[in-house]
């Protein structure tokens, strides 16, 4: 998906006035509320009239102040999941799945509704009422909507930012293998640094209505180190082996990790805050952290007086925080052995 | 107790006839003129409104006059009329007419406030989801406000069973034409001994206007509960 976008639109007391190309598969919007995330989003779907300006998605022009183009909505193929759903109230979910479905030829519906609801887990629901549903259905029920319409690009408007902590990282695999799947192109927008680094692989940063530049999750999160008080968050991909001596085993890469028994039953990926890991110059014979591996230093950043060590344990990044004394005691440098060493009980399960 | 003659029930089919068929070719027009209200952003939007409301707030007489005046032979409307060799004043559907002008503001009232109460943002998943508006308009506006297009509709009927001050003067008081309960009410009033007759209509009038009032409930409550579901 290429998409071109030159766009100026003022409101009272708000200017967006943006110019950018990005092509990629899974492409983040990100920026705090009011940076004109949501204004880009309805410009880009034909619901709000640029002041002036061009959309071409694809070669496709979608809007042209200069030429006097306006394709509406219903003809752009850009599908939108609002942050509540908006399911159709008066209709059964099976009808709000096959809305845009029926709206399209015979000839592009390629998708098929029976393989996205085993994908979604949506077959349960088919015949029920929009209105008994729980908020993370309803989530999945507008992805379904939005990906049978055969869209050429899905804009995912802070879909998860409704849904409580717990919820919202239920939905990220399905949102993950439905993308995977039927490889739709995606813009997710949002201001939540954990999903920005999970559903996207490149990012747009936005401030006041402004594009502030490309970035990427890493730098985001090492940013945050800077300012946030839960430090650089590490998002490990584990795969549990089993249980030994009251702890969980899980492989990270090369590497075998003890997770206390909570984490047994559920998930796969696991938050793991710089803050909790300590580093050592030699190894310690006895500790009674159960995580201690053999690392080497790849890089060595600071951010907002804190000093933040990339490691290289067996193939697997990691990110370790420390203050600058720690750094000269132990001779932090890039290409230094370290020994990194972290709680069974450090961990956050998040999916 | 109740001893109706011919003329009482010709003018309960009558106002029956009357207020249905006001109501019925109402119908599209109020919608129609609640959905510019609402939807579109048109210039002289509150003009429009005003316009629309008028009726409300004129004496009912005052409205039966002016539309004596545009409906009759001379009138704008009226002499248009003529040359189709249609004549409307004195005539049932002048009773119509009258009943559709009084009533029309209720009915765009009662739509719009139902237009209003339908989030946006289903009118924009509708319309990313590849519907034209004129699909949007069948498939999710309508739907959604079908308890206000009722309860406006009854309205509507009902204050056209009770029409008086217009009808009387742009359509008369014909018995067996344009006499509907009203001004029968009003004839047996005036007539020496008529007070059994015009109660016996009154109550007519109280069991066909509570009808329409239990008939709007039953439907409202039906699609509330089916907006349950």
């Amino acid at each position: 998906m290429r998409l071109d976008v030159s766009l100026r639109k003022s409101f009272e007391g708000f200017a967006f006035q943006s110019e950018f190309r990005v092509e990629g598969e899974r492409i983040g919007i990100f920026g705090r509320s009011g940076s004109g995330k949501s204004t880009l989003v309805h410009m880009l779907a034909g619901l709000l009239r640029p002041d002036s300006g061009e959309i071409r998605l694809d070669g496709r022009i979608l809007y042209s102040s200069a030429e006097g183009i306006d394709v509406p909505p219903e003809r752009r193929r850009i599908a939108v999941v609002f942050q509540h759903a908006h399911l159709f109230p008066h209709m059964s979910v099976l009808r709000n799945l096959l809305y845009g479905y029926k709206r399209i030829p015979k000839a592009e519906r390629k998708i098929d509704p029976d393989a996205l609801c085993r994908v979604l887990d949506l077959d349960r629901l088919l015949s029920r009422g929009v209105n008994t549903l729980s908020g993370g259905e309803r989530q999945r029920v507008a992805l379904g909507r939005a990906v049978l319409a055969a869209p050429s690009l899905i804009l995912m408007d802070e879909p998860l930012t409704g849904l409580d902590e717990g919820l919202k990282y239920q939905i990220i695999p399905y949102l993950k293998s439905t993308f995977a799947e039927f490889g739709i192109p995606l813009l997710f927008i949002s201001h939540s640094l954990n999903e920005m680094r999970l559903m996207t692989d490149r990012i747009l940063e936005f401030e006041s209505g402004r594009l502030m530049g490309e970035t990427s999750g890493e730098e985001l999160a090492r940013r945050r180190m800077g300012t946030s008080q839960v430090g650089y968050i590490n998002l490990l991909r584990l795969v549990r082996i089993g249980e030994r001596d009251g702890l969980c085993t899980f492989r990270w890469g090369e590497r075998e990790l003890y997770l206390t028994s909570d984490a047994c039953e559920t998930g796969e990926v696991f938050e793991l805050s710089s803050k909790d890991i300590m580093l050592f110059k030699r190894h310690p014979e006895a500790i009674s952290a159960r995580n201690l591996l053999p690392c080497r230093v790849t890089d060595v950043f600071e951010m907002d007086g804190r000093v933040g060590v990339e490691l290289d344990c067996g193939g697997e990044k990691l990110v370790s925080e420390v203050v600058h004394p720690a750094v000269d005691e132990l001779g932090i440098a890039s290409g230094a052995e370290v020994f990194a060493a972290f709680k069974a009980s450090a961990f956050r399960v998040l999916y | 107790m109740l001893d109706l003659i011919s003329s009482d029930y010709q003018a309960i089919w009558l106002s029956a006839k009357v207020a249905t068929t006001a109501t019925v070719v109402s119908l599209p027009f109020g919608f129609a003129a609640a959905y510019l209200i609402v939807f579109t952003r048109m210039r002289g939007k509150s003009v429009f409104d005003a316009l629309v409301n008028l009726p409300l707030v004129l004496p009912p007489v005052v409205v039966g006059y002016l539309l004596l005046l545009a409906l009759g032979e001379r009138g704008w409307i009226g002499s248009l009329l003529a040359e189709f060799d249609i004549r409307i004043v004195f005539t049932w559907m002048a009773a119509v007419v009258a009943s559709a002008v009084v009533g029309f503001p209720l009915l765009v009232r009662s739509i719009r406030i139902g237009l209003e109460a339908i989030d946006d943002r289903l009118i924009q998943a509708s319309r990313t989801l590849g519907a034209p508006w004129y699909d949007t308009l069948f498939t999710i506006i309508l739907p959604l406000s079908i308890r206000s297009i009722f309860a406006g509709a009854s309205l509507m009927f009902a204050r056209s069973l009770g029409e008086f001050g217009a009808t009387i003067i742009v359509a008369g008081n014909i018995p067996g034409v344009t006499q509907t309960i009203p001004l029968a009410i009003y004839d047996y009033t005036n007539m020496p001994g008529g007070e059994a007759m015009a109660l016996a209509l009154c109550l007519v009038s109280i069991v066909l206007s509570y009808t329409v009032l239990l008939i709007n409930e039953g439907l409202a409550h039906r699609f509330h509960r089916e907006r349950r579901r």
